[in-house]
C-alpha cells in the first residue's frame, strides 16, 4: 500500500490557514475523535500485549522461553521462515521480471492468481492441502503406504505458509519495476551484459528497498500465520506447533503472561517491519520518485 | 499484442522463458493444484449432500454472522477510516507520523496476537471492557466482538486507499468555492466527498472482503457458540476436526465462490473509480 509522501503533506500545511476559532475547534474535535477510535482499537491492544507480558516483571516473561515446548515452537517458526521466505523471494523476483519487463497473453490472469491468497480465507489455504495430502485426501492412501507425512508435519506447514505469503515480494516489486521502465536494462543488454549481470547491476540497485520491504513483510506474515497453519498442523506440542499456535495453547490454558510474552516477540517483529517500511518510503520519497 | 501475431511482444531483454516458466510452475503447484483438489472434492459430492451441508441451519447462521459482521465492520471502517485519513492528511499534531506509521500494524501483526490482545482489552475485566461492562455493554464473546475484530483487521485498507485520494483533492477548487461563498460543509459535500468517494468505496470493499475470510483475530473474542457467534471459517475447521472432509470442502467451496464474487466486485469498483476520476479531470 502506498504511503503518503511527506512533501505532499508539507505542501498542504503550508497553505494559508483560514478559519479562526471554529476551524480550530473542528480540527481538534477531529483529531480527538480519530485518536479515540485508534486508541481503543489499535493502541490499547498494542499496550496490553507488552503490559501483560511484563506485568509480573521481565524475568517472569523471559522464563517462558526456557520451556521446551516454547523453544520448539520458536525453532519451528524459524525453520518454516527459512524455507518459505527464500522460495517466495525467488518467485517474487521471477514473477516481477516476467510481468514488469514483458508483454504477453495471459499476463492479467497471472496477476489475478498472484492476488488470490489475499482474497481467500486462510482457513481455506490450509483446507486445500488437507484435501490433497490428508488421510482421506487425493494422495492420502499413496502417502500412507509410503509412510510419508505431509499433513500434521513440517511439509504441510511449509506449504500452507507458502500459499498465504507468496504474493508479498511479487506485489512489492511489480509496480516498482513497471514504473521504472526497461530503458536502462535494454541499454545494458545492448552493451553486451548478460541477463543475470543486468539484473544484479542495473535492476537490483533500483528496486532493492522495495525488495527488502517485500521480504521483511513476507517474513513477518510467514512467522505470524495462524489460520492456514492451524488447519494443517495438528497442534502436536513440541512438534508441529508454531509460535502463533503456541500462543493460542498458552492463552487457552490461562497462562496469559506466557501467551503475551511469546506474542510480544512477534509484535516486536511486526513493529520492526513497520519501521523498515517507513524507512523504505522515506528513501524512495527522498529520491524524488 | 505482437504485430507478428505471437502471444508476446518481442523484447531484447532475456529471461522471459525462465522467469515466466518458474512463476507459472510455482503458482500451479502452490495455488492451482490445491484449489483444484477443493473443487474436485466438492464435485464428487451428490447434489443432495452438498446442499444439505451448505444450507444446514448452523451453516446459514454462520454466513449471516460472517457477512453481517464484515459489512458492519467495513461500514465502521468507512466512517472511522475516513476520519483518520482526513486527520492525518489535513492536520498537524504531535505524533502524527508515528500514528501514520502504526496504521499498518494490523497488516504486520499476526492475527492470533491481534485476537488475544483485543480480547484482553475488551473482556469484562479489561481496560475498555471493564468500563463498557459498567455501562451494561458486553462486547467480548458476543457478535459485537466479531465486528470489533474485523474492524481492526480492515482499518488499514480504508485509511491507505483514502489517504492518497485526499492528498489529490484539487485545493484550488476548494478555494474557488470558498471565494464564491460556499460554506465549509457545502465544500465538503460538493467537492471533497465526490473526489474521495471512489477510493472510499474501494477501501470499503477491500475491508469487507478481508473480513469475510478472517479467522485468527476473531475466534478469541467471538465466544464461538454454534448458531450465535460462530463464523464460517471456524465451522470449516470444526468439520475438519470431525474428519468430515466433504463437509469442510463444501463450505470451503462456498467461501471460495464468495471470494471470487468479491474479487470481481473489487475489480468492477476499481474500474468504475478510474473512469470517474478520468471523467472528472
Amino acid at each position: 500500500m502506498p504511503g503518503i509522501a511527506t512533501t505532499d503533506h508539507a505542501e498542504i500545511l503550508r497553505r494559508p490557514g483560514r478559519g479562526g476559532l471554529r476551524a480550530a475547534l473542528l480540527r481538534w474535535t477531529f483529531i480527538a475523535l480519530a485518536l479515540t477510535f485508534l486508541g481503543g482499537l489499535l493502541f490499547a491492544p498494542l499496550a496490553v500485549i507488552f503490559g501483560t507480558a511484563l506485568g509480573r516483571g521481565l524475568p517472569q516473561a523471559v522464563a517462558i522461553f526456557a520451556d521446551t515446548d516454547t523453544r520448539a515452537a520458536v525453532q519451528l517458526t524459524l525453520l518454516v521462515a527459512v524455507i518459505v521466505v527464500p522460495l517466495n523471494t525467488l518467485f517474487g523476483i521471477a514473477a516481477a521480471w516476467a510481468i514488469a519487463k514483458f508483454e504477453f497473453a495471459g499476463k492479467s490472469l497471472l496477476i489475478t492468481i498472484i492476488d488470490l491468497p489475499f482474497a481467500v480465507s486462510p482457513v481455506i489455504s490450509g483446507l486445500v492441502y488437507v484435501l490433497l495430502f490428508g488421510a482421506q485426501g487425493v494422495f492420502g492412501q499413496w502417502l500412507i503406504e509410503r509412510d510419508i507425512a505431509i499433513i500434521f508435519a513440517l511439509p504441510g506447514i511449509v506449504m500452507a505458509t507458502m500459499f498465504v505469503t507468496f504474493p508479498y515480494v511479487a506485489r512489492e516489486l511489480i509496480p516498482l519495476m513497471q514504473q521504472l521502465g526497461n530503458d536502462e536494462e535494454e541499454a545494458a543488454i545492448t552493451l553486451g551484459a548478460g541477463g543475470l549481470m543486468t539484473f544484479v547491476r542495473v535492476t537490483l540497485p533500483k528496486v532493492k528497498w522495495g525488495l527488502v520491504y517485500g521480504i521483511i513483510l513476507c517474513n513477518a506474515r510467514a512467522m505470524g500465520e495462524f489460520g492456514a497453519v492451524s488447519v494443517v498442523s495438528g497442534h502436536i506440542r513440541g512438534l508441529t506447533n508454531t509460535m502463533p499456535l503456541h500462543i493460542e495453547i498458552l492463552y487457552n490454558e490461562y497462562d496469559f503472561v506466557g501467551a503475551f510474552a511469546v506474542a510480544s516477540l512477534l509484535t516486536l517483529l511486526a513493529l520492526v517491519t513497520l519501521v523498515i517500511k517507513t524507512v523504505v518510503e522515506w528513501r524512495s520519497g527522498s529520491r524524488g520518485s | 499484442m505482437a504485430a507478428s501475431g505471437g502471444w508476446r511482444q518481442p523484447s531484447i531483454l532475456p529471461g522471459f522463458g525462465l522467469t515466466l516458466g518458474f512463476s507459472t510452475f510455482f503458482v500451479s503447484a502452490i495455488v492451482l493444484l490445491p484449489l483444484g483438489a477443493l473443487v474436485l472434492r466438492t464435485a464428487s459430492m451428490s447434489p443432495a449432500d452438498f446442499f444439505a451441508t451448505v444450507l444446514a441451519p448452523r451453516a446459514l447462521a454462520s454466513y449471516r454472522l460472517t457477512f453481517g459482521a464484515s459489512l458492519l465492520a467495513a461500514l465502521l471502517n468507512a466512517a472511522g477510516g475516513f476520519l483518520i485519513a482526513w486527520t492525518l492528511v489535513r492536520y498537524e499534531f504531535p505524533g502524527r507520523r508515528l500514528v501514520d506509521a502504526l496504521i499498518d500494524l494490523p497488516f504486520a501483526l499476526p492475527t492470533a496476537v491481534s485476537g488475544i490482545a483485543l480480547t484482553a482489552v475488551f473482556a469484562p475485566d479489561g481496560w475498555v471492557g471493564g468500563w463498557l461492562a459498567a455501562q451494561g455493554v458486553q462486547v467480548a464473546y458476543t457478535w459485537s466482538g466479531v465486528v470489533l475484530a474485523l474492524t481492526l483487521i480492515g482499518l488499514p485498507f480504508v485509511v491507505r486507499t483514502v489517504q492518497p485520494a485526499l492528498v489529490e483533492v484539487a485545493r484550488d477548487l476548494e478555494d474557488a468555492a470558498e471565494t464564491l461563498g460556499a460554506k465549509p460543509f457545502t465544500i465538503f459535500r460538493r467537492i471533497i466527498f465526490p473526489a474521495v468517494l471512489p477510493a472510499l468505496v474501494t477501501g470499503f470493499t477491500l475491508a469487507f472482503a478481508r473480513g469475510i475470510g478472517e479467522y485468527g483475530s476473531v475466534i478469541f473474542i467471538a465466544g464461538n457458540l454454534p448458531m450465535r457467534t460462530e463464523i464460517t471459517p471456524l465451522l470449516i475447521v470444526i468439520k475438519l476436526e470431525e474428519f468430515d472432509y466433504s463437509g469442510a470442502a463444501a463450505l470451503g467451496f462456498m467461501m471460495l465462490l464468495i471470494s471470487f464474487v468479491m474479487l470481481l466486485l473489487i475489480n468492477t469498483v476499481q474500474a468504475w473509480s478510474r473512469r470517474r476520476l478520468t471523467v472528472g479531470r
